[in-house]
């Protein structure tokens, strides 16, 4: 390696950004594998269209996958990238006014044809006229160098082209000092079969690292050291992974089999992908022919004593609507994931929402009380995943859980946990018995409230269930008014009562005072960096994050009686801030943003700030 | 999950019967139905309590709540979808689908045809009156085409449905049919699609007394039968009549209906009728009277890869692998890293 001046940094964020057709997911997660075991902290923020492949080099057919990495914890993937690697004109126009000035432009000068140009909505070539002068642009004739880099496998010319994105990826590696060896173990494995494209691949991620050693485009490059995280074993892995893997870990520790019942649907499927592959712990995957049978094939695994999860996102949990009223109804235990993405009807398949929230707590027909809980980071997704179970079987109910796009695709180192700490699931089935009683399926717990879980098979218990109002006691049919009423309370008292189950919000930052920001789901990231660095900027501001957002924690209304002001940032019209609203009686403020896209710190830090400093002129 | 421990007393009909109050309208060809089931139960020789009856809604679909096994009566159209979690989670159960014209072929059409295609090992017998009757006298996806209903002041537009045809188009493995009032042959099929490894499915005629009273009268009335239904066996020819005089033929794919000893035609033109042959199946299926006699009986009974034992298999090949189940291998994945 020829000398280079070396420079140190806390935290870098690059954009790799291309057509659909070049590889650019490919290429940001293996940077973050690398940067990973190299022991940075990382976020991760894949942003791609939801046509396989939109037309070549046009705008729509763009993708771009971001990542933050760094020496210290974060929790956000970078609000504006420092480094934007642009493979075709099309990215470069799209992603361009992210990138600050001064910041580092790489760009593949091969792809700025004409034609390209023209797609790309551009008159003149943004590479000659000057328009870049205000970045360190790199120009990289990629195309060209790669395929006489891999000329030697002899790979047909369009397959090599392909190979770009990892001479790309060599690039970006030597400008941050980052090993090859996994990326080239992985691209082994990967083509395992097709020797010569592995080879291929590998000869661009070499090629790209050593021209940029050799040519020396960069006069520094720059070293981001190991993050101090808690001492254990860390893996990266995004939400959806976790979410499965916490699925599997449910069924682990009730001793139970898991069913998942699912019908494919964008940003859901990899955790029914997941789950499939993991058949050696007798999961149960079960691809439905639709929304209504996935989740009726869930309720029924669960009537039969399994551990039944239904995975989908919103468009398929408002199929499953009436199903979800039939679990309440027969107070079976069930999963329910939702992986929120841009609504309504088909909406933004790929982008990143909160706007279901409503739909979980109150989108069903009648009283139909289900508590809901979300995920705040891709790895928390494993955690979500376990309370949610432990409380469906606990009490006898469906649970629902939301995560979304950008958690699902969103990697962070997280640490393996040892199944010791993991919480207890406890599966009771009713037993079987011989008295020639008659077996009461509604007789409950007079405290919580749960009934007992009998299963078909054990002996003594036969009984009927369904959807039709069912008697206090023996669960047959009753039409009776009092009855009713009667249930429909308790449904309402059973689901309230799980608040003793629940843990008080803990708010980070100052215990009460002017400001806190009070976030749910996937925001927790962007609210978290936004408040230590205000309050780093010695502006007071609390934070604190809702897990369970039905019940609400016990402590929750004396935690906002403690602040003058409330800001709940969501990214829908103000979801959670009208549930609390109404269920608190005081204003609470909002910042939202319904782009398909997640926060940035400092629209985060802006709004805070501005909520304070009207305070100031005002009083 | 079999409980084989409690002395396998012999249950009769009357242990079949549950505490409830039957309600549908007296004269309904429903209750010639679960009197059958209750009947052939004993017969099958699985415990009480492994024996579950899952319906949708509708009039038929009340039906679990007059079992004394396990019942879970589900929502519109569904209940083929329950029966499915239900039978992977537990293999062992013997699990029946009760489901009617317009659940089972309207509302729950998509179920029907992927649970059929499916092969769990449940059985599923629809209730076909060709109407609506809970929600009161609609028109309902069996019904003939102009037939005047509450919704159908001036005739239905609509060409209906045949549920055998469907059911052998969907790649059922077993597809009978029989008539609620003939009890005997009933509870023959009963005990056929019952005995049936893999998905079995039986349409029952049923009458609705109150908004579609007669609709089979023409040909299934006891007095009628004999001349204008067929029973199917397999291997048999097929002949029908007081004395068996008529009988079907084959020309090409055309079937007609002859009398033997008629026109020069012997016993040995007659068909042989073949329960393994779908295409035959279909045919067979296609016959309507007053031209040809109503077929009733076993039309397909195939052998095919039933789903839950399949899954059950792949489960068991994962877990023979070295490795298999560590959860905490799976936890940890392929690359970690060591923080001190
Ligand atoms: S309406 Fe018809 S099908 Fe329903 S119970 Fe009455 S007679 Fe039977």
């Amino acid at each position: 390696m020829s000398e280079h001046k070396v420079a140190e940094l806390d935290s870098v964020t690059i954009r790799f950004a291309g057509d659909s057709g070049d590889g650019m997911q490919l290429t940001g997660s293996r940077f973050t594998d690398t940067a990973a075991l190299v022991g940075n902290d990382i976020a991760t923020f894949p942003d791609y269209p939801a046509e396989i492949r939109a037309p070549a080099g046009s705008l729509a057919g763009v993708s771009g996958f971001q990542i933050q990495f760094s020496s210290h914890d974060i929790h956000t993937p970078g609000d504006r990238p420092d480094v934007l690697v642009a493979m075709n004109p099309a990215a470069l126009k799209v992603n361009l006014k992210d990138l600050p000035e001064g910041g580092i432009l790489v760009v593949n000068e091969n792809s700025f044809t004409k034609g390209n140009l023209r797609l790309a909505h551009y008159e003149s070539n943004p590479l000659e006229d000057g328009s870049l002068s205000g970045y360190r642009l790199i120009r990289v004739p990629m195309t060209d160098l790669t395929v006489k880099a891999v000329e030697e496998t002899g790979v047909q010319r369009k397959l090599a082209e392909r190979c770009k994105n990892f001479f790309a990826l060599g690039v970006v590696f030597f400008l941050f000092e980052r090993p090859l060896d996994t990326t080239i173990k992985w691209i082994e494995d990967k083509f395992g079969g097709k020797p010569e494209i592995a080879q291929a691949n590998i000869l661009a991620l070499k090629a790209g690292f050593n021209f940029a050693d050799t040519i020396e485009v960069f006069q520094t490059i720059y070293e981001v050291k190991k993050a101090k995280l808690p001492a254990g074993t860390y893996r990266s892995l995004n939400g959806n992974e976790a979410m499965a893997l916490g699925v599997i870990a449910a069924g682990v520790k009730a001793g139970r089999p898991i069913f998942y019942g699912s019908y494919p649907i964008t940003p859901a499927s990899d955790i029914l992908h997941e789950l499939a592959r993991h058949k050696d712990f007798g999961v149960k995957t079960f691809q439905a022919e639709d929304e209504i049978a996935a989740v009726g094939a869930s309720i029924g695994a669960s009537y039969g004593g399994a551990l039944a999860v239904t995975g989908t996102s919103g468009p398929g949990v408002a199929l499953k609507t009436e199903a979800l009223g039939l679990a309440v109804m027969t107070e079976l235990p069930l999963l329910i994931i939702n992986v929120q993405r841009g609504g309504p009807s088909t909406g933004l398949p790929t982008k990143t929402e909160q706007a279901d929230l409503f739909q979980a707590v109150l989108g069903r027909n009648g009283e139909s009380p289900i508590p809901v809980l979300a995920a705040a980071t891709p790895g928390d997704c494993f955690y979500v995943a376990i309370e949610g179970m432990r409380l469906a079987v606990k009490y006898m109910t469906p649970v629902l859980v939301l995560s979304d796009g950008y958690l699902a695709n969103g990697a962070e180192p997280w640490r393996v946990p040892d199944l010791s700490e993991l919480p207890e699931i406890e599966v009771k089935y009713a037993e079987p018995r011989d008295d020639g009683e008659e077996f009461k399926p509604y007789d409950r717990d007079p405290e919580t409230l749960i009934r007992p879980w009998a299963i078909p098979g054990t002996r003594g218990l036969e009984h009927h269930i369904g959807g039709l109002e069912k008697d206090k006691l023996t669960g047959n049919v009753s039409y009776d008014p009092d009855n009713h009423e009667y249930m429909v309370k308790l449904r309402a008292r059973k689901v309230a009562g799980m608040v003793r189950d629940i843990p008080d919000l803990e708010v980070s930052g100052p215990q009460e005072g002017e400001l806190l920001i009070l976030g749910w789901g996937s925001t927790a990231g962007a609210i978290i960096s936004a408040s230590e660095r205000l309050r780093a900027q010695k502006i007071p501001v609390a934070n604190a994050h809702l897990r369970y957002l039905n019940p609400f924690p016990a402590n929750l209304g004396e935690v906002l009686g403690r602040y003058e002001k409330v800001l709940v940032p969501e990214m829908n019209l103000g979801q959670l801030r009208k549930l609390l609203q109404a269920e608190f009686l005081r204003p609470i403020l909002g910042l939202n943003k319904v782009k398909g896209q997640p926060f940035k710190v400092e629209e985060i830090m802006d709004q805070a700030r501005a909520i304070l400093e009207q305070r100031t002129v005002a009083g | 999950m079999n409980t084989a421990t409690a002395t396998p007393t012999k249950l009769t009909r009357k242990d079949f019967a549950s505490d409830q109050e039957v309600r549908w309208c007296p004269g309904c060809g429903n209750y010639s139905i679960l009197s059958q089931v209750q009947k052939v139960m004993p017969e099958l020789g699985y415990p009480k309590e492994d024996i579950v009856f899952i319906s949708g809604i509708g009039c038929s679909s009340r039906f679990p709540y007059y079992m004394a096994t396990y019942g879970f009566h589900g929502i519109h159209g569904r209940a083929i979808t329950l029966a499915t979690g239900l039978k992977i989670a537990n293999p062992n159960l013997s699990v029946w689908v009760i489901t009617g014209d317009g659940d089972g072929l309207s509302i729950g059409g998509n179920h029907f045809l992927h649970g059929l295609r499916r092969n769990l090992d449940i059985n599923i017998i629809l209730f076909n009156n060709r109407i609506y009757g809970l929600t009161k006298g609609q028109y309902s996806p069996t019904s003939e085409f102009g037939k005047r209903t509450k919704s159908s002041p001036q005739g239905t537009i609509e060409h209906p449905i045949r549920p055998v045809r469907a059911a052998i188009a969907a790649e059922a493995t077993w597809v009978g049919r029989s008539v609620d009032a003939d009890a005997k042959h009933l509870a023959k099929m009963l005990k056929l699609m019952a005995r049936h490894d893999g998905v079995s499915f039986l349409e029952v005629f049923q009458n609705c007394i109150i908004f579609n009273d007669k609709a089979f009268e023409a040909f299934a009335a006891k007095k009628v039968r004999d001349e204008r239904m067929i029973y199917l066996e397999d291997g048999e020819p097929l002949r029908f009549g007081k004395d068996r005089e008529w009988g079907l033929t084959l020309d090409g794919l055309t079937p007609h209906k002859v009398r033997i000893g008629e026109n020069g035609v012997t016993e040995d033109d007659i068909l042989v009728y073949d329960a393994k042959n779908p295409s035959m199946a279909y045919l067979l299926a296609n016959l309507e009277y007053p031209e040809f006699p109503v077929p009733v009986g076993v039309f397909l009974d195939v052998q095919r890869d039933i789903y839950e034992q399949s899954l059950q298999a792949q489960i068991d090949e994962a877990k023979s692998k070295p490795g298999a189940g560590d959860i905490n291998a799976l936890l940890a994945g392929p690359n970690t890293w060591t923080v001190d």
